[in-house]
């Protein structure tokens, strides 16, 4: 291959022929990170949104803050898929560095727009090529000198408003939601877009048939990201106390909870904070703050991730055998300390389950979409509380940090649930406090909060040598009582937890089983693999403990592919020890590459086994 | 040193009698100092008259952290984990910042493991009493060196301490305390007015108190045994706790002493001794055991005093404590939701 300059257009595929393709292709834009090519992705996404066709945008992004290469894809998909896609019709290459694979990742007959101070070899006939003048377009339209790097990306936007066939108001609209509603940014930023389209329709042939039209399929919905949907979620839930520490990608969960409770929860009266965020020097004493808040009896949460949750695991032990309610947010990503901080994965699901150390185990509830998330955010409080044990939030970095399309909202339709608390008054009727005695049966004891007002409230909280009084103990058979009395907990959690979504298919004998946020994806994979004679039924986990429904719906199929993206295969596992009668008919059908799955890689997986 | 002198009668002001303070039996060795320093607790919140049901007795792990099973029944405990005493206490303290709070701890449990908790304990004011029962060993693992052992202390387990050790009462002034205090679980007349205006303070209280292990580290020659303390222990000041409401009775002359009030409106009466020291000195504080440190003095008293610091609960500027608040102020109105959903369309 030989490297030539480009300095015109270079030759151009003879698509002037194609049908023209409308609302169903995807656009990839490489930049470099800490470009400002956020503004000009979510505007596009959001412009979309607007228009009313079903969209949805991942940031595939470094551990850095400026310099690396940084990709953000938008899919726009009439029929509803939102899973991503592993290659896009039309790339938008602003990075040189990445310029020569983004050129070899267009779809065959694609689009291949470039920032026209590109070198690089353009030798593909199946590609329509338009070289855009960025830096031209920035200097010309953008006075300040400081702000022409940000609003070179925004020059991309306006080139594909003008070959898509979008509107300038939309774009417009969306940048007023992108800088909420400051007029300043919005005009600064939508006279470089105009400009663009300008020059692009003055200057590009088109010769691509890509492009969209309006559609009505948004019409109700919000777009949000998973990590804002957990805050609200959260507070609607009454969170009272949020104990921290910064890391990607959970970060934001605590930033729109710092952004949405002085809104929420200030009292106008006494002109006081009803809740408190603490920002604790590392995961460890987030959690500690957060176990001790509990025991006090005010709703606490922490939101981390992988790394925070191994620091975490102390304290989730002790809150386990102490019983102490707690809501532990992991939005989910790669291993340990650096390389793929910033990637996705579902691999801390058996971490969670058995963080601790002797005998723990925890209830993991799994959003499959942003909606969940925000359900999920309240449920939380409500189980932890009536477990009188921590409770995790298992989201990860495609879900927390993305933007997705969702009906809006609903406000809790129950009263909050706050548990078995001991009043002063009960302590009195009852003669005392039996603090770890199971009196109703299902394992969840009685508790007094601190600082209640009784001689006879009062008991010692300590991690595991106690008997049903509170009392220290180390003998055997006080132990051996506990230990039952937590597993009758555990069985009650197991029908207090959110049941699996099923989605049988009459006769189907092959059989899918997923959670968070591989559910897009499954459901594409489902549409594909009925196309090529496979019916799949689905089984969407929604929590653990696992429900006992799922061992009658492992019995009823032939094959279960458990599709998850971790390395591990770790649902498949719990799913094994959890019905190994089925374990030969349980398949693994993992994949763990730092990116969100794809429906591609799921149908082609299973096929390979039922072909 | 004065203390004012509990009524003398079998009731305290809310019509509590002594035993209503009392804990477990201790299982802690025979002669622990650490046992002393509980019986100093009873007698400090008994004749205060806190309320038994207003605390919350909070440790890490290590002898000295299961101490708070000994004092106080009526109060609600934790026994936490190794070193994280500080961050359940500040999460505890958010919840209910109304409770009162004894936190205690060891010298492995705040000095090695604990140090980094420790010192953001600090830095956020939590309202509570922090007391060290610093005896330089490890006790439950029988008999390591901990981070303040002096330098060329011997032990038999652990041989000879070639490190320096943390000075934790500097550490805490360094991190802003606004109380800090070292004494001797051998002197139950200093311990006792100290404690009472650590209850008195506005957040953290610190009070190193230098407990012998008799089992490892009460060796005649150790800087942390019973011998050595009553020998060596050097009063640094004179001062006397006076209680909210109460008139200062002590009797001196007009220039001989110095009030501070602190947060509850109680008052520490320092007096005025030939080279005392100054507790609302800071720099005075730091100057005195820097060379406490390098001359291996043991002084005892009051070091620092400032209640200028808002605590952590004040700074949150919260209200009615969170664990009181019914659902209509836990859970936003719907309409509340409706707008935010509005706003993302």
């Amino acid at each position: 291959m030989s490297v030539t300059e480009i300095q015109s257009a270079p030759q151009t595929a003879q698509v002037e022929q194609r049908e023209p393709v409308v609302n169903d292709f995807s656009i990839s834009v490489a930049t470099k990170n800490g470009s400002g090519s956020q503004t000009a992705n979510t505007t596009l996404l959001r412009a979309l949104f607007k228009m009313g066709i079903p969209v949805s945008g991942k940031n595939l992004f470094p551990s850095n803050i400026q310099g690396l290469p940084t990709w953000y894809t938008i899919r726009v998909s009439l029929e509803g898929f939102i899973a991503r896609r592993p290659r896009a019709e039309i790339v938008v290459a602003m990075n040189p560095v990445t310029a020569i694979e983004d050129h070899q990742m267009v779809e065959s007959g694609g689009v291949f727009m470039y920032a026209d101070d590109l070198k690089l070899p353009l030798n593909r006939t199946d590609l329509s090529y338009y070289p855009i003048p960025a830096k031209k377009l920035a200097t010309e339209n953008e006075t300040d000198a400081k702000l022409r790097t940000y609003v070179a990306n925004i020059v991309y936007v306006g080139a594909l408003v003008q070959l898509l066939g979008m509107d300038l108001a939309d774009i417009e609209s969306a940048l007023l939601f992108h800088f909420k509603g400051k007029r300043k940014p919005v005009d600064s930023n939508m006279k470089v877009v105009r400009a663009a389209a300008e020059w692009t329709a003055a200057n590009i042939t088109k010769t691509d048939p890509y492009r969209v039209e309006k559609m009505n399929k948004t019409e109700g919905l919000i777009m949000i990201d998973g990590n804002t949907a957990g805050a609200l979620g959260s507070i609607y839930g009454g969170v009272s106390f949020a104990a921290w520490y910064p890391i990607t990608p959970a970060t934001s969960l605590a930033d729109a909870l710092t952004a949405y409770l002085p809104r929420l929860r200030m009292d106008a009266e006494t002109n006081t904070a009803t809740y408190s965020i603490i920002q604790a020097e590392d995961e460890l004493a987030a959690l500690g703050m957060v176990i001790g808040a509990g025991w006090a009896g005010a709703r606490s949460m922490t939101s981390t991730s992988g790394p925070g949750i191994s620091l975490m695991a102390e304290f989730t032990g002790l809150g386990y055998f102490a019983e102490i309610p707690a809501v532990i947010w992991d939005v989910q990503r790669m291993g340990p300390s650096t390389g793929l901080p910033t990637r996705v994965s579902q691999g801390d699901l058996i971490a969670a389950y058995w963080l601790g150390h002797g005998d723990s185990k925890h209830v993991c509830l799994l959003p499959g979409s942003v909606y969940e998330c925000f359900e999920f955010g309240w449920r939380a409080f409500d189980l932890a509380e009536q477990l009188q044990t921590p409770v995790f939030v298992l989201s990860d970095l495609d879900l927390g940090m993305n933007q997705w399309m969702t009906k809006p909202f609903d406000y809790p339709d129950e009263p909050i649930k706050r548990g078995k608390v001991l009043t002063a008054e009960e302590i009195d009727r009852l003669g005392g406090v039996q603090r770890y005695k199971d009196v109703d049966g299902d394992g969840i004891a009685w508790r007094p909060l601190p600082g209640t007002d009784h001689p006879l409230a009062a008991y010692f909280t300590r991690g595991t040598g106690h008997n049903e009084r509170a009392a220290y103990s180390e003998r055997p058979d006080d132990w051996e009582k506990n230990m039952a009395r937590l597993g009758r907990k555990f069985e009650t959690a197991r029908k207090l937890v959110p049941a699996p979504v099923e989605d049988r298919v009459a006769g189907a004998e092959v059989a899918i089983i997923g959670f968070g946020s591989a559910d897009p994806a499954i459901e594409e994979a489902r549409t594909r693999l009925k196309k090529q004679g496979v019916q799949a039924s689905y089984l969407r986990l929604r929590a653990l403990p696992l429900a006992d429904s799922v061992k009658e719906f492992v019995a009823a199929h032939k094959h279960i592919y458990v599709v998850e993206l971790n390395t591990d295969a770790q649902l498949c596992q719990l799913l094994r020890l959890h019905v190994p009668e089925h374990i030969l008919s349980i398949r693994a059908c993992n994949h763990s590459d730092g990116l969100p799955l794809t429906a591609r890689w799921i149908t082609e997986a299973i096929l390979e086994q039922e072909r | 040193m004065t203390t004012v002198a509990a009524p003398s009668r079998k009731v305290n002001l809310i019509g509590l009698e002594k035993t209503d303070y009392k804990g477990l039996d201790s299982t802690l060795c025979s002669g622990c100092g650490h046992d002393s320093i509980s019986a100093q607790i009873i007698t400090a919140c008994y004749e205060l008259g806190v309320k038994p049901e207003s605390v919350v007795k909070l440790s890490g792990i290590g002898c000295s952290s299961k101490s708070p099973a000994y004092f106080m029944n009526r109060s609600f405990g934790f026994n936490a984990l190794h070193g994280r005493m500080p961050s359940v206490a500040t999460g505890a303290l958010i919840a209910n910042h109304t409770l009162q709070a004894i936190g205690v701890s060891g010298d492995g449990d705040t000095g090695s493991i604990g140090l980094g908790q420790y010192k953001h304990m600090l830095r956020r004011n939590v309202h509570i009493v922090y007391i060290i029962e610093n005896n330089g060993v490890y006790g439950l693992t029988k008999g390591q060196f901990s981070a303040t052992a002096d330098l060329g202390q011997e032990l038999k387990y652990a041989g000879r301490n070639e490190l320096p050790p943390i000075d934790l009462c500097l550490e805490a002034v360094i991190a802003d305390c606004g109380y800090v205090a070292r004494s001797f679980a051998g002197d139950p007349k200093q311990v006792v007015p100290l404690l009472k205006g650590a209850i008195s303070h506005r957040g953290t209280a610190v009070l190193d108190i230098i407990s012998p292990c008799v089992t490892f580290n009460n060796q005649d020659e150790s800087t942390k045994s019973y011998a050595w303390g009553k020998a060596h222990d050097e009063r640094i000041n004179d001062f006397t706790y006076v209680p909210p409401q109460e008139e200062i009775k002590v009797d001196y002359e007009p220039g001989e002493v110095k009030e501070v009030t602190l947060h509850d409106g109680s008052k520490i009466v320092l007096k005025k001794l030939d080279n005392s020291h100054d507790p609302t000195d800071r720099q005075a504080a730091l100057r005195l055991l820097e060379e406490a440190h390098q001359e291996q003095h043991f002084i005892t008293g009051l070091i620092y005093l400032n209640g200028d610091r808002p605590s952590l609960a004040e700074h949150e500027r919260l209200g009615a404590p969170l664990v009181h608040l019914p659902e209509a102020k836990l859970r936003p109105p719907k309409d509340s939701l409706e707008k935010i959903m509005a706003g993302m369309k």
